[in-house]
């Protein structure tokens, strides 16, 4: 029947106007700036830097590697090295950053930069309402905006946060695996020259001592 | 009462004068549209609703539209390089004198021949209906044969153009 | 007091007008009606675009603009204020003149057309015993306006869109004359109050509007048909298309111009809008015996704004026609089926009164509606393409 498309559309389009009115589905406008929809999981807009305990400048986990300097596509890290050095989360002396700049305006975004860092110590950040009027040093952020704590990882990224810190913690244990058995070595070594020193006096005294191995 | 005529025939009379003046055929249209406006509106003066409201309806609407269609398409807006006269006007005018001087004798003539009342009598559409239908519909039937045959002509004109319809 | 509610706008007249000398009342009168017609439909021309966007909105699952004012029914101001100060820009080429009175052309045939609409009982600016003609004769002058502005542009979009918006016009002018002569017809008279009061009876409740007849609803259909195609509304905006003309006749024109242009557009919606609603829907009378205590301008403006929502509901659903289609449906199928409808409302009045007369008409116009459904919209074969080219 001639016009029977017609009805049936006009039909449809009520039933959005009125279900616009009752039902979510049918109004998916979300208006911002007053409400705002939770980013995705894996969104991503710019860099930070992690810190593991309450100091921002003592956990930062930042080595100053400067591998993700280099491969930085347009170019938009800066970093200074230190010159001395500082214990990381397993302990060892690291160097650290004293100067590391990303220039937001440069930034593309492209992800290199996580994806090389071999110490988990930058990572995507999801906020993106950064625009200023500053335009001569708005959008260089220096080390001590771009630093931002586990925790805060954890919110914006939790199963990547998750994974990464059960990673670090077993990097850890391995550390304290190994430096515990070199420690048992370097005990065992000890007792080993003590024993050969004192060896001729006594081969029952070996056996106590190899009893402890 | 006269001053409205005058002022409705100065705006005809200088809508019509425009359209035989002017250089661009498309202001010409427009002029002489002009001047079917003041047409219509010495209708309306006269109390004649039916024929002013049909007139700006038919020439005003229809007419008009047409003139500026054909216009448009025949490549007639490009503007005239050696000016609007003619070599031969002085005949033009002499013709358009006499036709004037035949129309305007016949308009007197008529005048002197109905005599002078006081009241003009009012007729209403209806009385215009059943005109057409009574005493008038002879004309009637055979104008809109004529239409009918003029739109069937254009169809069929139309369609050769297009060499021959799917 | 119902009877002075209904009157109100009268009486305010009246009183308006005691204050002056005698020989002044009568063009005083008409100068206060002027007034109010000015003043009234483009503050429901604004309404209109607020319910329009907003209406669009929800039909597109997205909100309208809600930020000016509550609900965003500010927004006309914000318009206006932005049209008022946006720069005026003419192309150097363009036809000066033409191109300055176009839109002044437009506004002014569509607010002629207001002066004989019934707004309520005893409210009509001019009551002209060929009220009807009139109405026609100031939309047929919009014709011209409108194809000033395409050809005075200097552009081919805009003067393409020009004649497109012409051709469609005139087509669907046709539709809409002889759709409102099966209205003339029945009533006997080309005046727009006396159709009014010819609708304005009831049987038991329900009343005798022309709709709720065969053919009625069939002229009203056609009606509404050419409504929406003379005043280029979707489905029928090619000539303004977006997507396909740019802005059509109105491209080149900005500014204060352009919103004379809207205005008109809307302007000649809602015009045609409360013709429609005169010729078949009764005009201010109730649509229930027992509801006529409410006045009749609360009628015939809810009415009006019924036929409002219903033009942007189609809009909010329809794709829109391309020309030939436009043509096509014009001349194929609305035409005769509007012609057919003349001689079924001939027959519905010479049958006399009782139930044969609805089911002999109902019979041969829903007969027609199919036949003419399969038979006049046949589709074009698609076969290898054609060219034709110029001489």
């Amino acid at each position: 029947m001639l016009g029977e498309g017609i009805l049936k559309g006009m039909a449809e389009t009520a039933k959005n106007f009125a279900g616009s009115f009752v039902s979510k589905e049918r109004l998916t406008t979300v208006e911002y700036p007053e409400e705002r929809i939770a980013p995705a999981e894996n969104a991503r807009v710019f860099p930070f830097l992690v810190y593991d305990s309450e100091n921002w400048e003592k956990g930062l986990r930042c080595v100053a590697c400067q591998i993700c300097e280099k491969e930085c596509p347009p170019k938009c890290i800066y970093i200074d090295k230190s010159k001395d050095k500082k214990p990381d989360y397993v302990g060892k002396q690291q160097f650290y950053p004293t100067r590391f700049d990303i220039d937001i305006s440069v930034c593309m975004s492209c992800q290199i930069c996580v994806e090389v860092c071999p110490f988990e110590a930058i990572k995507m950040d999801t906020q993106f309402e950064l625009a200023t009027d500053d335009r001569f040093g708005g959008l260089l952020l220096d080390r001590e905006q771009l630093a931002k704590s586990n925790e805060y990882y954890h919110e914006i990224h939790p199963t990547e946060a998750a994974e990464v810190d059960a990673r670090l913690a077993e990097e850890k244990a391995k550390v304290e695996a190994k430096a515990k058995a070199a420690e048992a070595a370097a005990a065992k070594a000890a007792a080993d020259t003590a024993a050969k020193t004192a060896a001729p006096a006594s081969p029952t005294q070996a056996k106590p001592e190899g009893g402890q191995d | 009462m006269t001053v409205v005529f005058y002022l409705i025939a100065a705006l005809t009379v200088a809508g019509a004068l425009a359209a035989v003046l002017l250089k661009n055929l498309v202001h010409c249209a427009l002029a002489v549209t002009v001047a079917f406006g003041g047409l219509a509106l010495l209708f309306l003066s006269l109390d004649a609703q039916f024929a002013g409201f049909v007139q700006i309806l038919v020439y005003i609407g229809a007419v008009a539209i047409l003139i500026v269609f054909a216009i448009l398409l025949t490549r007639g807006s490009d503007v005239p390089k050696d000016g609007v006269f003619s070599p031969t006007w002085l005949t033009g005018v002499a013709i358009a004198a006499a036709v004037f001087a035949v129309i305007g004798w016949a308009v007197i003539n008529s005048v002197n021949a109905i005599p002078q009342q006081a009241a003009v009598p009012h007729v209403t559409v209806h009385d215009i209906g059943i005109a057409l239908v009574g005493p008038y519909v002879l004309p009637l039937e055979i104008v809109a044969l004529l239409l009918t045959a003029a739109t069937v002509g254009a169809v069929i004109v139309a369609m050769h153009e297009k060499g021959g319809s799917e | 007091m119902i009877d002075k509610a209904d009157q109100i706008f009268v009486l305010l007249q009246h009183w308006l007008i005691s204050f002056l000398p005698l020989a002044l009342q009568q063009p005083a009168a008409v100068v206060i009606g002027v007034i109010g017609i000015i003043s009234v439909f483009p503050a429901i021309f604004a309404l209109t675009t607020v319910f329009e966007r907003k209406g669009l909105g929800r039909i597109q699952n997205r909100l309208g603009p809600n930020r000016v004012g509550p609900f965003g029914f500010m927004q006309p101001l914000a318009d206006a204020i932005k049209s008022l100060t946006k720069e005026d820009v003419v192309p150097s080429s363009a036809n000066g003149p033409v191109h300055f009175l176009a839109p002044v052309g437009l506004v002014v045939a569509v607010f002629m057309g207001f002066a004989v609409l019934p707004v309520g009982r005893n409210m009509v600016l001019v009551d002209m015993d060929a009220g009807l003609l009139f109405f026609f004769a100031m939309g047929a002058s919009t014709e011209v306006s409108v194809f000033m502005a395409g050809w005075s542009s200097r552009n081919k979009y805009s003067l393409l869109g020009a004649m497109r918006a012409v051709a469609q016009m005139i087509s669907y002018e046709v539709v809409l004359l002889l759709s409102s002569v099966a209205v003339v017809m029945i009533t006997g008279s080309l005046s727009l109050t006396k159709i009014v009061e010819a609708q304005n009876h009831y049987t038991g409740i329900f009343p005798h509007w022309y709709i709720f007849t065969p053919w009625g609803l069939a002229g009203f259909l056609m009606y509404a048909i050419a409504a929406t195609a003379e005043t280029n509304r979707s489905p029928f905006d090619l000539p303004e298309g977006e997507s396909e003309l740019v802005a059509g006749y109105h491209t080149e024109y900005s500014g204060f111009k352009f919103a004379l242009f809207f205005l008109g557009e809307y302007l000649a919606m809602l015009s045609i809008s409360g013709l429609g609603t005169t010729l078949f829907l009764g005009g201010w009378s109730a649509p229930f015996s027992f509801l006529t205590f409410i006045p009749s301008w609360f009628w015939f403006f809810s009415k009006l704004m019924l036929s409002i929502f219903v033009f942007i509901w189609m809009r909010g659903t329809l794709p829109r026609l391309r020309q030939d289609q436009l043509m096509n449906f014009a001349w194929k199928f609305v035409l005769p089926f509007t012609l057919l409808d003349l001689f079924v409302t001939a027959l519905w009045r010479f049958m006399g009164e009782g139930i044969l007369r609805w089911i002999v008409c109902s019979a041969i116009l829903l007969a027609a509606y199919f036949v003419m459904g399969r038979v006049a919209m046949v589709r074009k074969h698609f076969g290898p393409r054609s060219y034709r080219y110029a001489e």
